[in-house]
């Protein structure tokens, strides 16, 4: 009966232990588009400058209704003048901005989620934000090393309904899994994140301290919650499928772009809209602080249909 | 301005950029060359600086003072937006004795113009330089290009401009947008040579701003992406023109605020 008992227990724990090793695997491997898949490869455009023109007034005044942005910047104290850049920049034009912090620091204002694990302090601020969202819709998650441009985000969504599950940004692919990358920003409907923090519940599909295991990055466990809820990553382009969120910096990607297409450096590059740019320094932050809200040539009027104000209280856009 | 071995490390990326915007172009060297350059016959180095200038100039004036209203000077690490530039010659008469520039305050009474951030002449102006060189009342006495231009322009009455916009700020920025841009981290603010006291912050450089200098060459595609591509939609610049304020209202559209 002992053996049995025994023999069973090993055959137990060696197919147990198969089976994650090869999930391990799975999850780890690159792997090939496979054909058989749910769902598409989401390209995600804004409006035509022509479809815009052709909305009614009705119609337009409550696409305005609907684009306020809640921007989530998750700091760290190691990071505090990227913090402190991001507070002076890019931040103000969101409709709000709040920063969530790991552990609280003197030299700036945060909400302290008192939480060191990345993915448990992601689920912390997510859930904080949806709470204290009031009548914004749209959610954008970054790091303070991030730049976004918020303006050309809510271009981006217009005319997508918050309502619906929506999950945009750069998508990058892991085996079966198309992700956001968190470099780049990562936007989020109203809808999206309910359903995000009713499967925070399940503890099975979405554990809270992830996998015991082996840690997946934040990026991806968020992706593993979404497409258990049905929300899939959506890669956020302009009309010439020019990616409207980047990893890199400006310089980064200007460099990459005089190697690439030498004979046509900045048309190649990036795009006109961009919304993000990745990996900033703070003085680079703030160099593109001038260059997005106030270096211009004298003359260009580009009588977009839709006015955004700045902020009030700023000095530097 | 420009050095032979400077053609592909530098003049290229200009070419590829902001010269585009211009109506004439001419790069200057000490060689010509098929990029195309214009050898001036003198040798390149610091102490040859201001006669390749003075070359320069009288080569303009020779081949070129009724092709163009105004005559720009800038370096091959200086960044202009030409429409900026544009803008600010609007108000002003080339046949008045004028250049403008960024004014640095010391040895020149009324000041003289950075060499590195551009300096822009008036045909008054160009005739004038030339003149003092001609006449014997201008000499080359200085290897400090722009301080010894600006003594020649003292000397023929031709007037040190001031370039700033309605709110005081500079236009002709002297270094990299950086060091304009982020405030001294001690709070102390300091104003080198300028005439005009600068701000070092935000508010340093000007919406329309004309030129920066030290640029390098990947920065020239960055500064001209981010002055002719990169914008944010539909967004309202606090800083205005007067003009730009009447006519903004061309057809309804939305506001809208937080």
């Amino acid at each position: 009966m002992m053996s049995e008992g025994s023999s069973f227990m090993k055959g137990m724990a060696l197919g147990g232990l198969f089976c994650l090793v090869m999930t391990y695997f799975e999850t780890f491997n690159p792997g090939t588009h496979s054909e058989g898949h749910l769902h598409l490869h989401h390209h995600l455009k804004p409006l035509s400058k022509e479809e815009l023109q052709k909305l009614s007034e009705g119609q337009m005044s409550a696409l305005t209704q609907q684009v306020g942005v809640y921007c989530l910047i998750m700091v760290t104290p190691k990071l505090l003048v990227h913090w402190a850049t991001a507070n002076d920049t890019w931040s103000k034009h969101c409709d709000k901005s709040v920063f969530y912090t790991s552990e609280s620091s003197k030299a700036l204002e945060a909400f302290d989620l008192q939480e060191q694990d990345e993915w448990a302090r992601m689920r912390k601020a997510i859930k904080h934000a949806f709470e204290n969202a009031g009548e914004l819709r749209w959610f954008f998650l970054a790091r303070p090393t991030t730049f976004a441009i918020i303006e050309n985000l809510k271009y981006l969504v217009l005319d997508k309904d918050s309502s619906q599950p929506f999950y945009i940004g750069h998508t990058e692919k892991s085996g079966e899994l198309d992700y956001v990358e968190y470099d780049s920003g990562i936007v989020l409907s109203y809808e999206a994140v309910r359903r995000l923090i009713e499967i925070f519940k399940d503890e099975d599909k979405c554990p809270e301290r992830g996998n015991a295991l082996w840690k997946m990055p934040e990026e991806k466990q968020l992706a593993t919650c979404l497409k258990y809820s049905g929300v899939f990553a959506e890669n956020g382009e302009d009309a010439q499928g020019k990616g409207l969120f980047n990893k890199k910096s400006v310089s980064s990607m200007i460099s990459d772009s005089m190697g690439q297409n030498p004979a046509d450096v900045v048309e190649a590059c990036c795009p006109d809209m961009a919304i993000t740019f990745g990996g900033m320094s703070p003085s680079q932050m703030q160099v593109l602080m001038y260059g997005v809200y106030r270096l211009r040539p004298y003359g260009h009027d580009f009588h977009d249909s839709l006015t955004f104000l700045p902020p009030k209280d700023s000095d530097n856009d | 301005m420009t050095r032979p071995e400077n053609l592909q490390k530098r003049l290229q990326h200009i070419r590829a950029t902001w010269a585009k915007h211009c109506n004439q172009v001419l790069y200057m060297s000490s060689q010509s060359s098929d990029f195309p350059t214009v050898g001036l016959n003198v040798s390149e180095g610091r102490s040859q600086l201001y006669w390749k200038t003075i070359r320069a100039f009288q080569y303009l004036h020779a081949h070129h003072l009724q092709h163009a209203d105004w005559f720009l000077k800038a370096d091959d690490d200086t960044f202009v937006v030409v429409e900026n530039l544009r803008y600010l010659l609007s108000h002003h008469d080339t046949e008045e004795p004028v250049y403008f520039g960024h004014k640095f305050r010391p040895f020149v009474r009324q000041g003289y113009m950075s060499g590195g951030a551009g300096y822009v002449l008036s045909r008054e102006a160009l005739r004038r330089f030339v003149q003092g060189f001609s006449t014997g009342r201008c000499k080359n006495f200085s290897s400090v290009e722009d301080m010894a231009l600006g003594k020649c322009m003292e000397t023929m009455g031709v007037k040190a401009g001031d370039s700033r916009d309605p709110n005081k700020r500079e236009t002709f920025n002297p270094f990299r947008p950086e060091n304009h841009l982020i405030p001294p981290k001690n709070g102390k603010q300091t104003w080198g040579y300028s005439y005009y006291k600068t701000r070092q912050g935000p508010d340093c450089c000007a919406d329309f701003a004309i030129s920066f200098h030290y640029v390098k060459p990947a920065d020239m595609y960055m500064l001209e992406y981010f002055a002719h591509h990169l914008r944010p939609f539909g967004y309202k610049y606090r800083f205005n023109t007067i003009q730009q304020n009447s006519t903004s209202e061309l057809k309804p559209h939305y506001k809208y605020s937080r």
